[in-house]
């Protein structure tokens, strides 16, 4: 009978073994695929069930989770919806997060691995894992403005401190209300999706850095302008050839008809800049060719990778340019495209002695205790020329806003440096209205960028130039 | 006998050493519990350990004066399973809001004073010999009180509980061990007439048609209880507690094949006429079929957010309280092993597991060491039961076999299985101190003992003048 009970007791072991067996497949090889499938919500839960932190404004916080009563444990919610929706994107279920929420994922959640000691340290003191916060650069009042400026029309501004790369208001239209997308019922959140992406201008675009990006038009001439001085072939008293417009075969480069260009056939950069004059500057790009004015665009960001940490698309000036091309995309038409940022980064330049500082968007990332645990230091993106140069540039677009075409932006008192911008759209009448310029010029304290897209020439200088101004006083009544 | 004579000692001071520990596992899981939810010491937590470590001390202090030989590791494993079952209870009532600890503690408590109870009044494991017919008449009684109309309630499509004063409870869990006492007795009566008779076919020798009796009787209980009470778990318990008994009974490979072999046929004939069988073989075995997962009632949903949760427990765990054992439906109960893999990995699992192997091992051991055939075939019946039962629940959430709604013993939350498996382990350390007591060398002592023991002597010896293994072993003292 012994001999049986052993066996028998050999039968009972060899199931544990069994069992021992399973659940050490399942535990640990089969554990990955378990994981990764589409009908495991334990990772979303994880996730999404967290307490995630928050993404503040000048201690405001603007994005934050909010305990919830279902089995998720906590809702994000952002507050108020449209104003930041380009920044801080949405933490969606069913869409997965955007902008801040996903490129500032790891802190917000807690779990970057820079953070382990700080984490490894809250274990310890048994303390619960939270997320970290993210405090932005952006200033709340300029923000506003900047929303207000554009309207209800579509378009983007970027207010940049041109000394440190701050970026002090980043606003694109048209908006949407992130909550929306963030909500746990994922059926409405998708009915909310497709409303949203229904627009004829897709909301979820931040058109700052990112979309099918703009034609800068004239505000291009800065990056000629720069070029010319940088070459042999031009000094700051050259002087330009300024024809009615020139001639490709079949085709002719204009200057703006109604513009103050018609007047002389020659013309100084000063003159060429304040009226935007675009045969002169056509003529610059041919002199030079395209590689050097392609050369000069990527010093200033175009073509260049970026992230604030949100991700820029880099803007782009065509390689092997030459004839009409090259004298069109020379005023910023045809092929080149560009983001507000990138505009911005090259006022930036202008503004800052020659030297673009790298745009950032976060100030400091904070524990859940408050402690500031990182905080971007300040960095140089390039330096596309020289203080000289620098500001010979800026003497000449403050004249464009004392004398030439940016009178709209002037402020009383302040020396404004600036210039504007029209890209003729495909549709007839329709253009991409363009400002970019700095005060007071002499000490800039912010750059500033806007476009608006899909405007006729006044309603876009409306819109571009008062707007500009608003923003600066705003910056400099601080 | 190839009895290996084990040290004689009571060794009821590592039992207490032991059992210590257990309650600071148990314990301390319960109170990691707290913090995570923020309410480390409140009254439920002091009332709690407090319940738990004076009950368990008391069946300590009885086992030092009713059973002082009794295994001493046994006690403490069990001690440590009921008390982080109770900690993982606790913890999942957290997050689904129900209060399932308070009752899986006033049923601890109950169920351990049952075990109490049966130390201080069975006092030795063979006088139960004598109940041999009449647990038959209990086991029958239990398995059919749920299907007695107004008493019966079905609950998840089994038809297995009653309602007694707003109580549920399981009464098959307890014929577990009235149908072992059964066996026991019937096999350690009758086995020599059941070995000596029947033919020889090949290498192996069948049993009479007459004696299979017992067999068949198994087998129809097993079926009935698959067929009435749609229970296939239970079913597959009772038929290998069945076959482990009748197979060190005869020591006859030919009863498992014949045991087997009705199984395969009773199986196949069940998966075609009841759909609650085939719904769960095709859970199984289709388990990741979208149809299958979204399928309700009997979809693959609950075993596959099982199988989930015990991926992402991983080798350690998420920690007590970090997972989200909630997930899974029944977490507390059917699924406790999942919310287990889940929040302590498998590492964790894994000493889980062990500690089942220890406790099996250690009812075997009992069933090696007790002189009497009796006692051999019911320790060795319960012993294999927990394995069985262990392997059952275990092998269905990690979907090895199909998933059965069976509980985790000592774990789960669920009063019946606590009662009776705390009763089995009141029976397994009589049985274990039968077999380390010292065989006495002098007069016995003049205590109702040694009525105890002879009286199945004289019915042994009366019965069969072959001399079994058992018969001389009971004959020796």
């Amino acid at each position: 009978m012994n001999q049986a009970i052993r066996n028998t007791w050999v039968i009972a072991i060899a199931m544990f073994a069994l069992v021992l067996g399973a659940v050490t497949y399942v535990q640990f090889f089969a554990a990955d695929e378990l994981k990764a499938n589409a009908w495991n919500n334990r990772q979303l839960y994880k996730q999404f069930g967290s307490d995630r932190g928050s993404i503040l404004v000048d201690g405001k916080q603007i994005a934050f989770s909010e305990p919830s009563n279902d089995q998720f444990n906590y809702q994000r919610v952002y507050d108020p919806g449209g104003l930041y929706a380009h920044l801080t994107g949405y933490f969606s279920l069913v869409y997965g997060a955007t902008a801040l929420e996903d490129v500032m994922g790891e802190e917000l959640s807690g779990e970057a691995s820079e953070l382990f000691i700080d984490r490894a340290m809250a274990m310890l003191s048994g303390n619960q894992p939270r997320g970290y916060s993210v405090g932005l650069t952006i200033d709340p009042e300029l923000q506003k403005i900047a929303h207000d400026v554009l309207g209800n029309h579509s378009g983007a501004v970027v207010v940049m401190d041109p000394e440190n790369g701050d970026i002090l208001a980043m606003a694109s239209t048209p908006t949407y209300d992130p909550n929306k997308l963030a909500g746990h019922n994922t059926s409405e959140v998708v009915e909310n999706y497709e409303q949203i992406t229904s627009a004829s201008k897709n909301p979820l675009y931040n058109r700052a850095i990112e979309g099918d990006l703009y034609a800068p038009g004239s505000v291009f001439k800065i990056i000629d302008t720069v070029a010319a001085l940088e070459s042999d072939e031009y000094s700051p008293d050259s002087t330009l050839q300024n024809p009615q417009q020139i001639d490709f075969g079949g085709y002719s480069l204009p200057n703006y008809a109604q513009g103050g260009c018609a007047a002389q056939s020659e013309a100084s950069f000063a003159f060429a800049l304040q009226q935007s004059c675009n045969t002169p500057f056509a003529n610059i790009a041919l002199e030079l060719g395209g590689e050097r004015i392609q050369a000069e665009a990527q010093e200033f960001g175009f073509g260049q990778k970026l992230s604030i940490p949100l991700r820029v698309t880099p803007s782009v000036f065509p390689d092997d340019l030459e004839g009409a091309a090259l004298a069109q995309s020379a005023i910023g038409q045809r092929d080149v495209r560009t983001t507000p940022l990138q505009i911005a980064m090259m006022s930036a330049a202008i503004a800052n002695d020659g030297t673009i500082m790298k745009p950032q968007l976060v100030d400091t990332v904070r524990s859940p205790d408050l402690e500031p645990v990182s905080s971007p230091e300040p960095q140089t993106f390039s330096t596309p020329t020289s203080p000289e140069i620098a500001n010979q540039v800026t003497e000449w677009m403050v004249g464009v806003v004392d004398e030439g075409i940016g009178s709209s932006a002037a402020i009383p008192g302040v020396e404004v440096a600036g210039k504007t911008g029209t890209a003729e759209l495909a549709v007839p009448g329709q253009n991409n209205s363009w400002f970019t310029g700095f005060a007071p010029a002499d000490d800039p304290q912010a750059v500033v960028s806007i476009v608006v897209s899909d405007v006729d020439v006044q309603t876009g200088g409306q819109i571009v130039g008062p707007g500009a101004k608003r923003l600066l006083e705003a910056v400099l009544n601080q | 006998m190839s009895q290996m004579m084990t040290a004689t000692k009571p060794r009821r001071n590592i039992e207490l050493l032991l059992l210590l520990l257990a309650l600071v596992t148990g314990i301390g899981a319960n109170m990691l519990v707290g913090l995570e939810a923020d309410q480390p010491f409140n009254d439920d937590f002091f009332i709690q350990a407090g319940t738990l470590t004076g009950i368990v001390l008391a069946v300590h202090i009885v086992l030092r004066f009713r059973a002082k030989y009794a295994d001493p590791v046994i006690l403490p494993i069990v001690t440590a399973l009921n008390g982080i079952g109770l900690a993982m209870i606790h913890r999942i009532d957290l997050a689904t809001g129900q209060s399932a600890a308070a009752s899986q503690l006033l049923w601890s408590a109950v169920a351990i004073i049952a075990a109490i109870a049966v130390l201080l009044v069975i006092k030795d494991h063979r006088i139960l010999r004598r109940f041999t017919y009449i647990s038959l008449a209990v086991s029958a009684l239990l398995l059919v009180l749920p299907l007695v109309p107004g008493l019966g309630t079905q609950i998840n499509g089994a038809q297995i509980w009653i309602m007694v004063a707003g109580y549920s409870f399981q009464p098959g869990e307890v014929a577990k061990i009235t149908l072992a006492i059964f066996f026991a007795g019937y096999l350690s009566t009758n086995r020599d007439l059941i070995l000596l008779a029947g033919k020889k076919v090949g290498p192996l020798q069948f049993p009479r048609v007459a004696d299979l009796g017992p067999m068949l009787a198994a087998w129809l209980v097993s079926i009935g209880v698959l067929v009435f009470q749609r229970d296939l778990g239970s079913s597959v318990l009772y038929f290998g507690l069945f076959m482990a008994m009748i197979y060190v009974a005869t020591s006859r490979v030919s009863w498992v094949l014949i045991g087997l072999g009705l199984t395969a046929v009773g199986g196949f004939v069940a998966m075609q006429l009841f759909s609650h069988v085939a719904l769960r073989i095709d859970s199984w075995i289709n388990a990741f079929d979208p149809e299958v997962y979204n399928r309700a009632p009997g979809g693959s949903g609950q075993i596959v957010q099982g199988l989930f949760g015990l991926a992402s427990g991983g080798l350690t765990g998420t920690g007590l309280g970090q997972g989200r054992p909630d997930l899974v439906s029944y977490a507390n109960s059917d699924m406790i092993i999942a919310a287990f893999g889940e929040e302590l990995g498998l590492i964790g699992l894994s000493a889980i597991i062990m500690l089942y192997v220890l406790l099996v091992t250690r009812g075997f051991r009992a069933a090696l060491g007790t002189r009497d055939g009796f006692g051999k075939l019911l320790a060795t019946g319960l012993s294999f039961v927990i394995g069985l039962q262990c392997f059952v629940v275990i092998g269905g959430v990690t979907r090895l076999i199909p998933l059965t709604g069976l509980t985790t013993p000592f774990m789960s939350a669920g009063g019946s299985s606590l009662l009776a498996n705390w009763i089995i382990i009141a029976l397994l350390l009589l049985i274990s101190d039968a077999s380390r007591r010292p065989v006495a060398r002098g007069p016995l002592p003049d205590d109702d003992l040694t009525a105890a023991t002879q009286h199945p002597v004289a019915e042994t010896s009366k019965q069969n003048s072959t001399n079994g293994a058992a018969t001389e072993a009971v004959k020796k003292q």
